[in-house]
């Protein structure tokens, strides 16, 4: 096939599934988020308030669009607009499945693949703070340029010990293509223990991963670092001037950091779209085992309710797991589902940090946060990566 | 293909380039900086440089830039006045520029003659490989020099900086 025509293909259904993922994404946070704090969450709109972000993209869109006088108009537009294009730039080199062939094609399911991946989402990820910084000067207020001023000193600061957790994984594996990098995790310990960069020989990255964990949470501005927009004290921080689209576009910039922070984390320490264990030991079931057991939940809470309306929504539900499973077991659609299954479920597993975190830490304060980067993370990362290339130049 | 993608970013870079001096406010001008080195940063790709595309990115606009976005906005700096400029200035200015792009074209054209032309995609060294190799064999006396400088340079902010503060 015209290599032009299935770039296209590739790229429509990447950012389709990201749109949907960044959409739905912030549904699974209030609703995990209201559990953790016993409430019910979105409920109203739709079965289990799944249509309630449809609900909150027309009430964004269709809302008034504020400019506030005195903003600098050229740079209060642009600022969202940065934010949301450097956010959905990275997902474009990130590997979800090794190579496939499909009706005479062959491809991989990634959009491209650079020999400077790694680098160049670092590179990306570093332009991200432009959208906070200029959001917060342009909107020429005070607590906007509060919460920019913080966002681009703690984004300056976690980026090096992002980048020292980041370089050790890149020693073990010798490479800074992405592909390549899943690549060289693919063998088992022993026939089972996966090779994984986080649990792999001479040095397993444990150290590392964790040093890499924190630094995102700073870099994406979340709990527990999530001054620039702290509401006890800054309003909504650089945001607070934005509403409508404007705003929506800072909401969808943080989503998609998150999701692209996390599989870069898959890739670098969990080995990407690899099982866990080898298929000969079953690990190919695993998926339809997993949604045949979550439609039974769904289906026993369907069947002994006391609410009228989860009996039909909690039955079909159930019904949907059924078929997901079924497709599942599918031999035939073995190859192209399960490693897109193993990414999902690894990224997806990061991502749930991401919200349980959030809804059980307090926030730091702003000289902890400093502190904590430089004279803990950062003296961390250094150490792990010594340690990291001493190991890797001896037994390696 | 190249050759527009070339020409489309050039120009860019030479239209920031002048807005970098025209703009009368400060961050509009380091914006504008930022611009310059995000097309340079396409210019190294298209010659075969990945890794000093990246850097030129990682280092230049996501590093220095921010810290000079940073200081523009914690210092607040309003828009600057524009000065009416000295009389030989303006008689000169045009002039002298035209004379000195002159000389820098002529210079170009006689030191490189024309059948040394760049060729985009000819040259492959430019990976981390390569550069990684480059660095630590045949470079490493200027490498470890320029290591050695940049920790005296930051000596030097940090003894400096507590001077402030007592």
């Amino acid at each position: 096939m015209n290599f032009y025509l299935l770039s296209v293909i590739k790229a429509a259904v990447v950012s389709g599934v990201l749109m949907l993922t960044l959409l739905y994404l912030q549904w699974v946070e209030r609703k995990l988020l209201a559990h953790i704090q016993v409430r019910l969450g979105p409920y109203r709109v739709g079965p289990h308030g799944l249509l309630q972000p449809i609900a909150d993209t027309i009430k964004l869109l269709t809302k008034e669009d504020l400019m506030p006088p005195g903003v600098n108009k050229f740079f209060f537009l642009l600022a969202p607009f940065l934010a949301i294009s450097l956010s959905l730039i990275s997902i474009s080199v990130v590997p979800f499945g090794p190579e496939v062939q499909a009706g005479g094609v062959r491809t991989w399911m990634q959009l491209t693949d650079l020999n400077i991946g790694v680098i160049f989402i670092l590179a990306i990820s570093s332009l991200t703070v432009y959208g906070v910084v200029l959001a917060g000067w342009a909107s020429n207020s005070k607590y906007p340029l509060l919460g920019a001023l913080r966002s681009s000193a703690q984004m300056i600061s976690y980026e090096l010990p992002l980048g020292l957790a980041v370089a050790a994984p890149l020693l073990m594996s010798n490479t800074l293509s992405l592909r390549e990098l899943v690549q060289t995790q693919e063998h088992f310990y022993w026939g089972f223990f996966p090779a994984w960069n986080l649990l792999r020989g001479p040095w397993p990255q444990v150290i590392g991963f964790i040093v890499f964990m924190i630094a995102v949470f700073a870099e994406t501005n979340r709990v527990p670092f999530d001054l620039p927009e702290a509401e006890s004290e800054l309003v909504a921080g650089f945001h607070t001037e934005y509403s409508s689209m404007k705003f929506a576009g800072f909401f969808m910039a943080e989503y998609a950091n998150m999701i692209t922070v996390c599989s870069m984390g898959t890739i670098l320490f969990l080995g990407g779209w690899l099982p866990p264990f080898p298929a000969g030991y079953g690990s190919k079931f695993i998926p339809a085992a997993a949604f045949a057991a979550g439609g039974l939940v769904s289906l026993y809470h369907g069947l002994y309710t006391r609410h009228l309306r989860d009996r039909w929504s909690l039955t079909a539900f159930a019904g949907i797991f059924f078929a997901i499973a079924v497709v599942f077991s599918v031999p035939l659609l073995q190859p192209y589902l399960l490693p897109l299954f193993w990414f999902c479920a690894k990224t997806g597993l990061l991502l749930f940090v991401f919200i349980w975190v959030r809804g059980t830490q307090p926030r730091f304060r702003y000289d902890q946060l400093m502190r904590f980067a430089w004279s803990f993370l950062f003296p961390v990362a250094m150490v792990n990566l010594l340690a990291t290339g001493l190991l890797v130049a001896l037994f390696g | 293909m190249d050759a527009i993608v070339f020409l489309i970013f050039a120009g860019v870079a030479v239209v920031c380039a002048i807005n970098v001096v025209v703009r009368v406010h400060p961050i509009s001008s380091a914006l504008s900086l930022i611009g310059v080195m995000g097309s340079l940063a396409v210019i190294y790709l298209l010659l075969g440089a990945q890794f000093i595309a990246a850097a030129q990115v990682f280092v230049y606009a996501g590093a220095i830039m921010v810290l000079f976005i940073f200081v523009i906005m914690l210092l607040n700096t309003g828009a600057e006045e524009r000065s009416r400029g000295a009389w030989m200035a303006r008689l000169a200015g045009t002039p002298l520029l035209m004379a000195l792009l002159g000389i820098l074209s002529f210079v170009i054209f006689w030191a490189f003659p024309r059948r040394i032309g760049v060729h985009f995609g000819a040259f492959t060294g430019g990976t981390v490989e390569n550069i990684g190799r480059a660095i630590f064999t045949t470079y490493l006396l200027p490498f470890e020099i320029t290591s050695i400088l940049v920790l005296i340079a930051i000596v030097g902010a940090v003894t400096l900086g507590y001077k402030e503060l007592d």
